[in-house]
Order: structure tokens, then C-alpha cells, then sequence
């Protein structure tokens, strides 16, 4: 068990480092980031001050270091734009990008569950496939067309919901409801996999014959078992939704981390990027880290290994 | 006996038909195109559908802000998502199946590296790191295709990796490893065409994949730049619109949902018919 911990932790540390170095690159990609600063009507006086103001004359290692190393204590340095500390700028926005991923993973659960152990009580029916169907359909359903045709039909003509900002807490439903469409085909596959694997093992056919009723038999002892594979999917899902929700949080005028990175994105803001790429994927390599962690807890065979 | 067509067969059917229509049109827009879908007309800006009041028969979907027939851009826009589509997979194809063929035969350290690529690969966040990218590098076709291609590889890389570990001990693999084969030779001719089929299947759901993500970027603002009529950048063009002429969003929204169904329909029925597993 102390071993398998150890061989994960060491791994994520890893992946972490890896990441550090490749949003450190990413930023460099542009050749000279001096010029991208100064803008294009920069003379190259200008550009000689940027470089050596922002220390973009030092040799890319001794850059990389000293980026990293602060990174490492939370300094992401000044947003270019804002001038004001990075780690502040996400720290106020990071709490709506992610209460937006769990209301999308929320909805997302609320809606899979049922369906997949619903599809697994009658496999093969016409129920089954018709939720097979919801799901195919939600797969191939781009979520910002599904954010603006929500905008539309909700905000718009129903007048139920807002379309745009954070005045109160509805703020956050459509936006979760895009968020969760890209999780529910997956979720809904899984659960209905793992519930039809269950039903089908030696204890429920044990559980039958002792006359428990079916509403304890599936949500009982069934549910319990298929719930491990959805709980580490889950929070893999978690970890994709906080990457995606750039695409959301910009239709919806929501200003969490994703828009805050679209906005740097075009202002050639690199520090802010860099550390929204840096700070997301570590919540990933955070949130797999813990699933598998749960799913040994759960799972007596995978400490063995 | 005479089996009936069942629902399977049905979905396979209906998806393996809106991918070749799709293609169709794509390959033969310029002949289908009833006009230019560059050419802006501002005297005739925002016409609505030809079914819809006020609709004209010169315009079947309408125009869009710029006057520019709508019919024609959609036409022309099934060009850029299947191009986009299909080339992004071959990119990724070719670094996911090596990925994965080299992790899978060889085992040990190889696949410790490759998994940990993987990792990696799947902890960056996909979108926020190919927008930035695209911003960085400038934004054309061939930055959009080589940048989705070289993020777009896990999917491969897996399936290769766990179907190529399934073939390794086969006999066949042994007979030619015996015979002397070169390890080259192995690994093109005797694992690679073994492990193809459910490589297919991948690919078809990849390109499903990257044909949404190219929409998703140009709506954006940093996939595939203007006039180029991409169906992600004509709703982002439409997007100011949609509250008075919401049709303007729909038209290339539902083609692109379409288009995406029909290849996953696709995906699903050959995954069937060759009985390989699903994979997450």
C-alpha cells in the first residue's frame, strides 16, 4: 500500500516538473516575447528596454530557473496588463471557475447516474438504447453552440435564467449545464457498464434469493460497486470541465480563470497564461492523484500491485 | 433466415450516410456552391431563410452580416472541417500508434516513458494550450492542424499500446522473431496490420474530435482565420445577431452537430461489427 502511494506521489511530482517546463516553453514560442510586449509600433529602443527590464537578456535556463523557482513559492511575477500580482488576479477568480466545474459535475452526476442504472435494469430494452441515443446525441453536441442556443431559448425568450455575469447564484446554471453536457455521455456509459456487471455477479443473485427488495438490491449493493469506476472518472471529468471552462465562462461573460486566460491569451500577457496552464494542471495531476488513491482505499486488489 | 435490420444497423447505417454526403459535398463545394461564398454583398445584408417571411429563393439559408450567401459558406465550410478533421488524425495517428506499438512490444522502460508522455500529455488543459499556441504562432490552417495533431495523440497511443501488448506473445509474432526478422520488419508487417482495426475505430472518433475543437478555436477567434467560412467561425461571426436572427447560429451549429453525430454513429457501428472493446 506504502509503496503504491509512494510510486503515485513520485509520478505526479514528475508530471508536475514536466508541466512547469512545457508552460515555461509554451510562452516562448513566439521567437522574441520582448517584441510580442512591446507591440507593434515599438521602436527598438523600446524593445531593448522590455528585454532587459524584464530579464529576457539572461541565458533561457537562468530564466527558467528563476521563473520556476518562484512559481515554485506561488510568486507568478506582474501581469503585463494589470500590474498587479498574478497569484492575486487567479486567487479572486479561481473560487467562480471552480464552483462553475462543480455545479457541472453536479448536474453532470445527477443526470448519469439514473439514467446509467436505469439503462442497466433494462439492457437491451428500447429504454437502454434511447438513453444510448441521449448520449451519442450529447456527445456530438458542441458546447459553445449549446451555450448560445441555452442563451436563447432560457434567457431570451423564457426570460427564466440570466445570460451574462454573476448577480446571483442562478448565474452559474447554464453555464453548468454546458459544462456537464461534455461529461454526461461518459458518465452515463460508465455507470451503466458497471451496473450491468454488478447485477450480474454471484452476491446480487445471493441478495435475490434472500428476498431483498429491488430498490435495495440496485441502490444498495449494486450501486456500491459500480460507483468506483464513476468516482474516479468523475474527478478526472472535474479536472477536464476546469480546463474547458474557458470556452463557457467567455460566452457567459463569467470572469473565473478560463476568461481571465482568453483575455491574457490575446494581450500577450504571458505571466497570467503561463500560470493558469501551470495552476489547472496541477489541479488535474491533483484531482487523478486522489481518485487513484481513493480507488486503492476502495480496492484491496490494487494495493496489492 | 432472414434477420431484420436492427437499431444497430439502423444508427450505423444513417451515420455512415451523413459522413458520405458530408464528404461529397466537401470534396465537390466549389461545382455545389450555388454562388461565391467570399463575395459580400451589403445591400443585401442578414436576408433570412428562403422558407422563412421575407425569405428569397436567390438565397436558400439566407446571408449572413456581410451579404455573403449562406448556403455557399456552409458548403464551403464542410470543406475546412473534413480537411481539418482528417489531416489532424493522420498527425496524431502517426505519433500515437508509434507511441503506443513501441510502449506496448518493447514493455519495461519504453512503456514507463510512454505512460508517463501520456500523463503528462493529459494533465495539460487541451483548449487553454492550443489557443495559446495559435496566438503565439499566428493563426492559419496549418498552425490549427498541427497544433491539435500534436495534442490530439493519447487516444491512439492507448489503444495501439494495449492491442499491441495483446499481439506480442502471439504465435505468429515468435514464428517471425524466430525466422529472423528484423525488429522493423516485426513491428510494421506482422504487429502494426494486426492491431489496424480498432485503430480505425479511433480514428473516426478523433476526427469527430478534432472537428469539433477546430470550431471551438475559430469561434474563439484563433482557429482558422476570416473570410474562411468554418462553421465555428461563422457562428462566432453570427453571435452578435443571434437575438434578432437566431437562425444565423442555428444553420451552421446543427451541420456541425450533424456532421459530428454522423461520424460517432459511424465509430460506434464499426466498433461493433469488429467486436473490439470500448474504450474510456
Amino acid at each position: 500500500m506504502l509503496l503504491f502511494l509512494a510510486r503515485r506521489a513520485i509520478l505526479a511530482v514528475l508530471v508536475c516538473l514536466t508541466v512547469l517546463v512545457v508552460s515555461f516553453a509554451l510562452t516562448r514560442l513566439s521567437g522574441d516575447i520582448a517584441v510580442s510586449i512591446a507591440g507593434p509600433n515599438a521602436t527598438s529602443a523600446d524593445v531593448d528596454v522590455i528585454r532587459r527590464n524584464y530579464g529576457f537578456d539572461r541565458p533561457l535556463p537562468v530564466q527558467f530557473l528563476d521563473w520556476a523557482t518562484r512559481a515554485a513559492r506561488g510568486d507568478f511575477g506582474e501581469s503585463y496588463i494589470y500590474h498587479v500580482k498574478v497569484a492575486d488576479l487567479i486567487n479572486k477568480r479561481l473560487p467562480i471557475t471552480l464552483t462553475l466545474g462543480l455545479t457541472g459535475l453536479t448536474i453532470a452526476l445527477i443526470v448519469s447516474l439514473p439514467l446509467g442504472i436505469l439503462a442497466a435494469m433494462r439492457e437491451a430494452s428500447l429504454v437502454d438504447r434511447l438513453i444510448g441515443l441521449v448520449a451519442l446525441l450529447g456527445q456530438a453536441m458542441p458546447g459553445f453552440w449549446l451555450g448560445l442556443v441555452l442563451i436563447i431559448v432560457f434567457g431570451l425568450q423564457l426570460q427564466w435564467l440570466p445570460i451574462s455575469g454573476l448577480d446571483s447564484w442562478d448565474g452559474y446554471i447554464l453555464p453548468g449545464i454546458v459544462l456537464a453536457f461534455s461529461a454526461i455521455p461518459s458518465l452515463t456509459r460508465l455507470t451503466r457498464a458497471g451496473m450491468i456487471d454488478a447485477l450480474a455477479s454471484d452476491y446480487i443473485r445471493t441478495a435475490r434469493a434472500k428476498g431483498l427488495s429491488r430498490a435495495s438490491i440496485v441502490l444498495k449493493h449494486a450501486l456500491r460497486n459500480a460507483a468506483m469506476p464513476v468516482v474516479s472518472i468523475a474527478s478526472v471529468q472535474l479536472g477536464f470541465m476546469l480546463g474547458g471552462s474557458i470556452i463557457t465562462e467567455t460566452i457567459f461573460a463569467l470572469h473565473g480563470v478560463g476568461y481571465l486566460a482568453w483575455e491574457s491569451i490575446l494581450k500577450n500577457d504571458f505571466p497570467v497564461v503561463q500560470a493558469v496552464v501551470l495552476i489547472l494542471a496541477s489541479i488535474f495531476i491533483l484531482l487523478t492523484l486522489l481518485a487513484d488513491l481513493a480507488n486503492a482505499a476502495l480496492d484491496p486488489r490494487l494495493r496489492a500491485q | 433466415m432472414i434477420r431484420l435490420p436492427s437499431g444497430k444497423h439502423i444508427a450505423t447505417g444513417v451515420g455512415a450516410g451523413i459522413v458520405a454526403i458530408v464528404s461529397l459535398v466537401a470534396i465537390f463545394a466549389p461545382l455545389l456552391a450555388p454562388q461565391d461564398p467570399f463575395v459580400q454583398n451589403l445591400n443585401a445584408r442578414l436576408i433570412v431563410p428562403a422558407w422563412m417571411d421575407g425569405g428569397s429563393p436567390a438565397h436558400w439559408l439566407g446571408t449572413d452580416q456581410l451579404g455573403r450567401d449562406y448556403l455557399s459558406r456552409l458548403i464551403h465550410g464542410a470543406r475546412i472541417s473534413m480537411l481539418i478533421g482528417v489531416l489532424v488524425t493522420i498527425i496524431s495517428g502517426l505519433i500515437g500508434i508509434t507511441l503506443g506499438v513501441l510502449a506496448g512490444y518493447f514493455g519495461g522502460k519504453t512503456d514507463d516513458a510512454v505512460m508517463f508522455v501520456i500523463t503528462t500529455r493529459l494533465s495539460i488543459p487541451l483548449i487553454l494550450v492550443a489557443l495559446t499556441v495559435v496566438a503565439l504562432v499566428g493563426s492559419s490552417f496549418m498552425v490549427v492542424i498541427l497544433t491539435l495533431g500534436l495534442l490530439l495523440w493519447v487516444q491512439f497511443a492507448v489503444v495501439a499500446r494495449t492491442t499491441t501488448m495483446q499481439v506480442r506473445n502471439l504465435d505468429y509474432i515468435a514464428a517471425a522473431q524466430a525466422s529472423g526478422a528484423s525488429r522493423v520488419h516485426v513491428l510494421l508487417r506482422e504487429v502494426l496490420p494486426n492491431i489496424l482495426t480498432p485503430l480505425v475505430v479511433v480514428a473516426t472518433l478523433e476526427i469527430a474530435l478534432a472537428i469539433l475543437l477546430e470550431a471551438a478555436l475559430s469561434f474563439l477567434g484563433l482557429g482558422v482565420p476570416p473570410p474562411w467560412p468554418s462553421w465555428g467561425l461563422m457562428i462566432a461571426e453570427g453571435k452578435d445577431f443571434m437575438f434578432f436572427s437566431p437562425w444565423i447560429i442555428m444553420v451552421p451549429g446543427v451541420a456541425l452537430f450533424v456532421l459530428v453525430l454522423g461520424i460517432n454513429l459511424l465509430g460506434d457501428g464499426l466498433r461493433d461489427l469488429f467486436g473490439t472493446g470500448r474504450t474510456q
